[in-house]
């Protein structure tokens, strides 16, 4: 791994910090109980809200018994659509961008089961609580439409947040009738819900027109504008802070109906108000994953090349909103093929809005794709890995760029020498445990985005040569914390305990958007250009300065490491920050930075991280019980600023694939509408004894385009590649291609 | 109607005049006595957020009234460290990456000194992750949590700390 990083100027910046494998620097704070979470928050005077929520998928609300509540000890306030404040954004518009429709008690119209009816304040939660429960809301109830089959069929115009649903490349009828083997069958994907460990939560206090809130957020400077927009003060009044989220996923960057309620009410009320979710409250405003019926048509020539790939995702929406899983784009660019067609279209349901879950579109786009691809395999007498190199995507297939760079080869080979690939048999239903089990071996293609989006930093370093450097991040888990700190103290050529990190509050430059794995790519690479301004401020004043070991050197330009400076052409001529600024009688210096893709190279190349899974499953032949036995992944994924951070990543990715593939599974009752298993107990996750061996590995790749850093991204990629993996497993395993997630144990057994 | 208990929080007395008999240990703890490092993740019973030591014995704080645990000895995870000194189950889990979110950690890190002084860990990976899944983690940082239990109990056995 390189400890140089190019940089525009004369000067170059040595770093010792990228690339080690360093524990989190909020670790400690994390291991004592004082990471301080949105809830943990106790302001003098707090109230507690609670928000009722609607038990009817469709309807109105015909009366709520306000008095009762009211007359509760403790009860000072109930909000119901009758007295709530006006909102300066209608919660049902949609500026574009990143945005969703919420509900904040704009009518007492009900579009979903969990919606919130009225928020009930108190001073004790208990008391809320109670006083939540005697509302006792009757409605005047439609009949709920829940399923692919329920819902209101309609023609998307975007996937996600306005990406284009459909994408053809060459000629699909020809790729069709070029192929001498066809496979075609259809895939589905349940509803799945975030759940976060920390269920969303705010604490909001106003002081006059200001406003300052204490909620997790994924995008920090974002979400400050959208709340400042629905309470009409300028953004700088509202200062959002966020120093740790308990996970987000993606489901916590836009605002929500009952954060805009708790704000209203500490307005209402002159006093802080509190409001955390319950766990039952996260089956409904909190977004999800929408179901997929994917339809994959897959067509190879004699050789087994791929002469056609057809790929139709149906997607669930809600009836108010659309938000599709876009599916299909994962056959844009994971396999060769001259022929493509992708395309989506949705279902109206009775749910909460769908909207981004960690890998929206990727993760069961590559679910279904990677068990097609296998099946594809199957019916060419092909081994799977033989299959998918066949069909190694040299260039993209979508836009015929070239990648930035894909070392997705040395991945196959990696994992499949970690994993003992070369021993499977080709056929299902060949291997045995020692208890009679079934025992089955898979593997899947991981692929994903290198994203970037924009960021802003600021680098100080002050009087004594350490630095404070800034930017608005978000650390939900991912390490941005420890990375980005990493990032920026090689950029000002500093050791990461020089450098003082602030982080996780509105009122530092924008950090962007901790969300499509591209956080530490774009705050990192604002970060780091923020350092350079500083160094090039730096050895202006040193190679400036007549009594400098520097003097001059300014052509020659300058190295900084480790808190001095030295002459790029004569190492031994140096001298250290602190005594640069101090002859100068210079306080400190301030340098401003911006991460962005250089549109150049975002125009010339496609760049994604990519990675191979490979998987053992035992099953159970009389109860169809799967157990992931091993799960291996190796994975390319550009500069790794952090091993050991970046392992857990994708560890947590991969184990999000077993989730997916055997477990997660929102169910709503189809005739009422209402969550069946709306708490973890009944929504089923992973846990330890679920995951008994996983590994990730990574593949060293260089990659000049991404970005300065070489950063790509892991947060999602770990889930792609996984869930096919499983499954294919599954069906070696025992002879039956899951076609259906999660993989129910009964499809498995009779 | 105000109900005194006294708790003894990581050895210190806790009078509590609790003006609400429906309040949980939980939530006693978090907003009448100020330890906010216990979480809250389901209240219910089935994340294991919420895990302390009551008497030794690991439970689940959000499934306690507190007014049924006048008397209790109950331990947080605010009472572990010694001043700056963590304890060997906090560095290890800061060393094998036991999380990632970091919310799910307190309960884990007390459901994690519960087992080894139940005498459940044994030092054998398999029988930790059945002890631990209890406690849900979604980032779902196991393979670091396991090892930490396993580190941890290592450091605490080294200096006869496991025993109760
Ligand atoms: S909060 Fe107590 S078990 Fe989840
Ligand atoms: S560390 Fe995030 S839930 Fe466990």
């Amino acid at each position: 791994m390189p400890d140089t990083f190019p940089t525009s100027g004369a000067h170059t910046r040595m770093g010792s910090n990228s690339g080690q494998p360093m524990t989190r620097r909020d670790g400690l704070a994390k291991v004592t109980g004082t990471a301080t979470y949105a809830a943990d928050n106790r302001p003098e005077g707090v109230l507690h809200a609670v928000y009722a929520m609607s038990s009817e998928a469709r309807g109105q609300v015909t009366s709520l018994n306000v008095a009762a509540a009211l007359a509760h000890p403790g009860v000072v306030h109930v909000m119901t659509p009758e007295n709530r404040p006006p909102l300066a954004r209608d919660p049902d518009s949609k500026p574009g961008g990143m945005a969703l429709r919420t509900e904040a008690l704009q009518d007492n119209s009900v579009r979903y089961v969990g919606q919130p009816i009225a928020l009930v304040v108190a001073q004790t939660l208990e008391a809320a609580t109670e006083g939540a429960a005697l509302l006792s809301p009757t409605y005047a109830v439609e009949p709920a439409r829940i399923g692919f089959d329920g819902g209101e069929a309609f023609e998307t115009d975007s996937t996600g947040f306005g990406s284009p649903p459909t994408v053809n490349v060459g000629d699909i009828e020809a790729g069709r009738a070029a192929g001498t083997h066809h496979f075609d069958a259809t895939y589905e994907t349940p509803l799945q819900y975030h759940n976060a460990m920390e269920p969303h939560a705010i604490v909001a206090e106003w002081d006059g027109d200001h406003l300052t809130i204490d909620t997790p957020n994924q995008a920090i400077v974002m979400a400050r504008g959208a709340f400042a927009d629905y309470f009409d003060i300028p953004a700088e009044n509202v200062v959002l802070r966020s120093p740790y989220l308990g996970g987000g996923f993606g489901s916590k960057a836009l605002p929500i109906g009952p954060q805009l309620l708790t704000i209203l009410a500490a307005r209402e009320l002159q006093r802080p108000v509190k409001l955390a979710l319950r766990r039952d409250q996260m089956f409904g405003p909190v977004m999800h994953r929408g179901a997929t019926r994917q339809r994959l048509r897959l067509d190879m020539d004699e050789t087994g090349q791929l002469t056609a790939i057809d790929h139709h995702t149906t997607a669930t929406t809600s009836s108010f909103d659309t938000f599709i899983e876009g599916a299909s784009a994962a056959s844009r660019n994971t396999y060769a093929s001259p022929a493509i067609a992708t395309s989506h279209s949705g279902v109206r349901v009775d749910t909460g809005t769908p909207g981004a879950m960690r890998a929206p579109g990727e993760a069961t786009g590559s679910a279904a794709l990677e068990c097609a691809v296998d099946e594809a395999a199957e019916v060419m007498g092909l081994d799977p890995l033989e299959f998918r190199l066949r069909n190694y995507a040299e260039t993209d297939p979508q836009t015929g760029k070239a990648f930035s760079s894909k070392a997705l080869r040395e991945c196959y080979a990696l994992g499949a020498k970690s994993f003992g690939w070369e021993n499977r048999p080709l056929a299902p239903r060949q291997m045995r445990d020692a208890q009679g089990h079934l025992v089955g071996w898979g593997m899947g293609t991981a692929l994903f985005a290198a994203h970037m989006n924009k960021a802003e930093a600021r680098a100080v370093l002050r009087a004594d040569g350490s630095a404070m450097i800034a930017t608005a991040g978000a650390d939900m888990g991912q390490g941005a914390w420890t990375a980005l700190a990493q990032i920026a103290a090689d950029g000002l050529g500093l050791g990461i305990d020089q450098v003082e990190f602030r982080s996780g509050d509105s009122t530092l430059p924008n950090g962007g958007v901790a969300g499509g794995s591209g956080h530490t790519a774009t705050a990192g690479s604002a970060l780091f250009a923020a350092g350079e301004g500083v160094i090039r401020k730096l050895a202006d004043l040193a190679t400036e300065d007549p009594e400098s070991p520097l003097f001059g050197a300014g052509n020659a330009g300058v190295v900084a490491r480790d808190g001095r400076l030295h002459r790029a052409d004569d190492d031994s001529r140096s001298q250290s920050y602190s005594e640069i600024l101090r002859n100068a009688g210079v306080e400190e210096l301030e340098g401003k930075g911006e991460g962005a893709r250089d549109p150049g190279h975002a125009e010339a190349r496609a760049m994604f991280s990519h990675g191979a899974v490979f998987a053992e499953v035992k099953v159970d032949p009389e109860l169809g019980q799967v157990r992931v036995t091993r799960l291996i992944g190796a994975f390319a994924a550009g500069r790794i600023i952090n091993p050991h951070l970046a392992r857990s990543q994708l560890l947590g990715g991969m184990i999000w694939g077993l989730g997916f593939a055997l477990m997660e599974e929102g169910i709503h009752d189809k005739r009422t509408g209402r969550p069946v298993n709306g708490d973890l107990a009944g929504y089923h996750v992973p846990v330890n004894a679920d995951v008994p061996m996983v590994e990730a590995l990574m593949v060293h790749e260089d990659d000049d385009f991404v970005n300065p850093l070489g950063v790509k991204g892991v947060g999602e990629l770990g889930i792609t590649g996984s869930v096919g993996a499983i499954a294919n497993a599954v069906w070696h395993a025992t002879g039956v291609r899951p076609r259906s997630f999660p993989i129910h144990l009964e499809t498995l057994i009779g | 109607m105000t109900l005194s208990i006294s708790l003894i929080v990581n050895g210190e007395q806790k009078d509590i005049a609790l003006e609400d008999p429906r309040a949980t240990l939980l939530d006693v703890l978090r907003d009448r006595v100020g330890l906010t490092g216990t979480k809250k993740g389901c209240d219910r019973g089935q994340c294991g957020a919420c895990t302390v030591l009551v008497d030794g014995r690991r439970i689940n704080s959000c499934l306690a009234l507190a007014a049924s645990q006048d008397g209790a000895e109950v331990t947080t995870i605010e009472g572990l460290a010694t001043g700056d000194d963590l304890h060997p189950l906090q560095a290890a889990f800061i060393e094998a990456d036991g999380f990632q979110c970091g919310y799910c950690t307190p309960g884990q890190i007390m459901s994690a000194l519960g087992l080894i002084r139940e005498g459940l860990a044994d030092n054998d990976p398999e029988r930790i992750r059945e002890g631990m899944s209890g406690n849900i983690c979604r980032c779902a940082a196991y393979q670091g949590i396991t090892e930490a239990v396993i580190k941890g109990h290592k450091a605490m056995t080294d200096t006869g700390e496991s025993q109760i």
